[in-house]
């Protein structure tokens, strides 16, 4: 594949891309493969240096590193310290990578039990489940269970063109009322939509499911007045932390007076 | 304005024609509260049976038929080192059954910013010029303030608005297409018992008012107000989450961004509504935001809507419909907000004012 293209007549390089995945289900690297219409032009853009779900061949000289999935195993922070060590830029692609996703539930339970429970009588390692901006500094954050491609491919133009990246910073509310849905807090449920990032474009909340926040907080989210509300209303504050905990992506406002 | 007086029955089948050979939305319960409520949205009607004549409200306004929550502006193609811009006003006609006085005032207000401006908006007048709006009378919701912001009736923006005088509408036409439409249908000069029974809709209307708002030299109060803990106690509760101007039919804010096609070829600029109680509303280059604090957002979309800006002819904005009060998850509403407001006025006038005429 030829590696320089021309736009306008000024040259631009493929960005030279690797996917690696760590302890997660890959559906955010098969979202890479998701809205088939533009890509062709989407491959345009990328030299894939390393990617086992369209490529056998793999190389080292990436300057980009998609990282999916939490960490789990020390052979796992090892592989991802090498990593770091050749991007330039590291994204945590997807909710685990940025917040340690669903994995994190793990975290709740004596890892001895875990063992008994998945792999009885098996000598199994294995680490309490970690983000990746735990272990190595991360530069780019693109959350969602899955990620939506769309924002993947403009984050990528966005890289290619060396404009500014960016993530909607208000919560899910504005892409939900955009489409006319039904408040699930109207329907007597908790939703997290109220503050999580927005991006999704309503996806879960437009088909009538409660949001889970695998997008994590917005900007400044107002927590207290969210507890109030869930209070006001009389919902289930174990139902409130249930949802808050699920991608571990509001960890930090957990210890928040409930 | 031609008056006319239609049975219901007639009128039934004038809609479901109009239905029939246009695309039309008017309001349809989506879902029912978990209070035991209807909820109601201006959704696409396809025979009159779909059309719930005798809805309450709908949660969302009729502002995205006008001004779509989001729209691609122009789009731009590159060629060799020459670009061209392609813009297309086009806008497909529709049918808008069921609109109240409040949303049809608030079109009005819309129509003085985006098309009485200096720069009107060629989008939102093709929209405004192919729509085709009946607006019908209702009896005003227990938190309905339409009255106090005099938008509790209407004489201009619609084609056709019908009052319900019982077996009848009395209609009122404002457009040629309305009336070339009716002559199709069987309907007769008001009599001076049709105009009783309109008189009789409208007090019955006017009376039913429960809540209302003292607006009186409000713009003034705000202006005086600017630096009120007021702000600061409803900031306190709002979650930035920008329903308010969502629903609501008169904010017209959006943000602007423009990027990249995939293949590079192209770009494409995008308008999309927005709330300036959203962080990032008063984001400038560099990073500062000037409004950091939610208070501050809060005051702002206040301030809009209830005082006006210089491209609104410093009018208000709000229209009373309260959609915002009740979508609000955190039970913001202008009702409290503005009470409150005069409240820390006039308990600071007695307090501390020194008048002359004090002993």
């Amino acid at each position: 594949m030829e590696k320089t293209m021309t736009h306008k007549g000024v040259p631009f390089e493929r960005l030279k891309i690797a996917s690696f995945d760590f302890t997660c289900c890959e559906g955010c690297q098969l979202q890479l493969a998701n809205c088939e219409s533009s890509l062709p032009d989407f491959l345009g853009l990328l030299d894939v240096r390393n990617f086992r779900e369209i490529s056998s061949e793999r190389y080292d000289d990436y300057d980009i590193a998609l990282i999916e999935g939490s960490i789990s195993r020390q052979d796992e922070v090892e592989r991802l310290l090498k990593i770091r060590k050749q991007a330039k830029i590291l994204v945590a692609y997807g909710t685990c990578a940025c917040f340690g996703g669903v994995n994190s539930l793990k975290n709740r339970h004596p890892v001895e039990e875990l063992i008994d429970e998945v792999y009885p009588g098996m000598a199994i390692e294995t680490l309490p489940v970690r983000k990746i901006s735990d272990l190595v500094e991360v530069d780019l954050f693109i959350p969602g269970c899955p990620v939506d491609k769309r924002e993947v491919e403009r984050i990528v133009v966005s890289l290619v063109k060396g404009s500014l990246v960016t993530l909607p910073k208000y919560p899910v509310c504005v892409e939900c009322k955009a489409q006319l849905t039904t408040c699930l807090f109207e329907l007597g449920e908790i939703c997290l939509g109220p503050v999580t990032r927005a991006g999704c474009n309503a996806v879960c909340t437009s088909g009538k499911t409660p949001c889970l926040g695998c997008r994590g907080p917005a900007e400044e989210i107002n927590m207290a007045a969210f507890l109030a509300l869930v209070k006001e209303r009389g919902l289930s504050l174990d139902d409130l932390h249930e949802k808050l905990a699920f991608y571990n992506a509001f960890e930090p406002f957990l210890n928040h007076e409930a | 304005m031609i008056y006319k007086v239609i049975s219901k029955k007639e009128f039934t089948g004038f809609v479901d024609a109009l239905v029939h050979s246009n695309r039309s939305f008017g309001p349809k319960q989506v879902a029912t509260d978990h209070r035991g409520n209807a909820v109601y949205q201006f959704q696409p009607v396809h025979s009159v049976a779909d059309i719930a004549f005798d809805y309450s409200a709908t949660a969302s306004s009729a502002k995205h038929f006008f001004l779509p929550f989001r729209e691609e502006l122009s789009h731009f193609h590159f060629h060799g080192n020459d670009w061209e811009q392609q813009i297309s006003y086009e806008a497909n006609p529709v049918v808008l059954i069921g609109l109240r006085a409040c949303d049809i005032s608030a079109l009005n207000i819309l129509d003085d910013v985006l098309l009485n401006g200096h720069f009107p908006s060629p989008g939102y007048l093709a929209r405004r010029k192919n729509s085709f709006v009946i607006g019908m009378d209702h009896l005003p919701l227990p938190d309905c303030f339409c009255k106090s912001m005099n938008h509790h009736t209407v004489t201009t923006g619609f084609n056709l608005f019908c009052s319900d005088i019982g077996d009848h509408y009395y209609l009122s036409i404002n457009s040629s297409k309305a009336f070339n439409f009716l002559r199709e249908f069987e309907t007769r000069e008001p009599n001076y018992d049709d105009n009783c029974m309109l008189v009789e809709r409208r007090k019955l209307i006017q009376n039913g008012f429960q809540t209302d708002i003292d607006v009186t030299a409000l713009p003034t109060i705000l202006d005086i107000e600017f630096d009120s803990p007021v702000w600061e106690k409803w900031g306190d509760k709002c979650l930035n989450c920008g329903t308010c101007a969502m629903v609501c039919p008169s904010c017209y804010c959006y943000s602007l961004t423009e990027s990249f096609d995939t293949n590079l070829n192209g770009a494409s600029r995008e308008k999309k509504l927005y709330s300036c109680n959203l962080v990032d509303f008063a984001v400038v280059a560099g990073g500062h935001n000037f409004r950091p604090k939610n208070g501050d957002r809060l005051k702002y979309r206040y301030y809009h809507q209830h005082r006006g800006f210089a491209e609104n002819a410093s009018q208000q904005i709000c229209v009373g419909c309260n959609r915002c009060g009740r979508a609000c998850l955190a039970g913001i509403n202008p009702k409290d907000v503005i009470n409150d407001l005069r409240m820390e006025k006039e308990s600071c006038m007695t307090c501390v004012s020194s008048s002359p005429r004090k002993i």
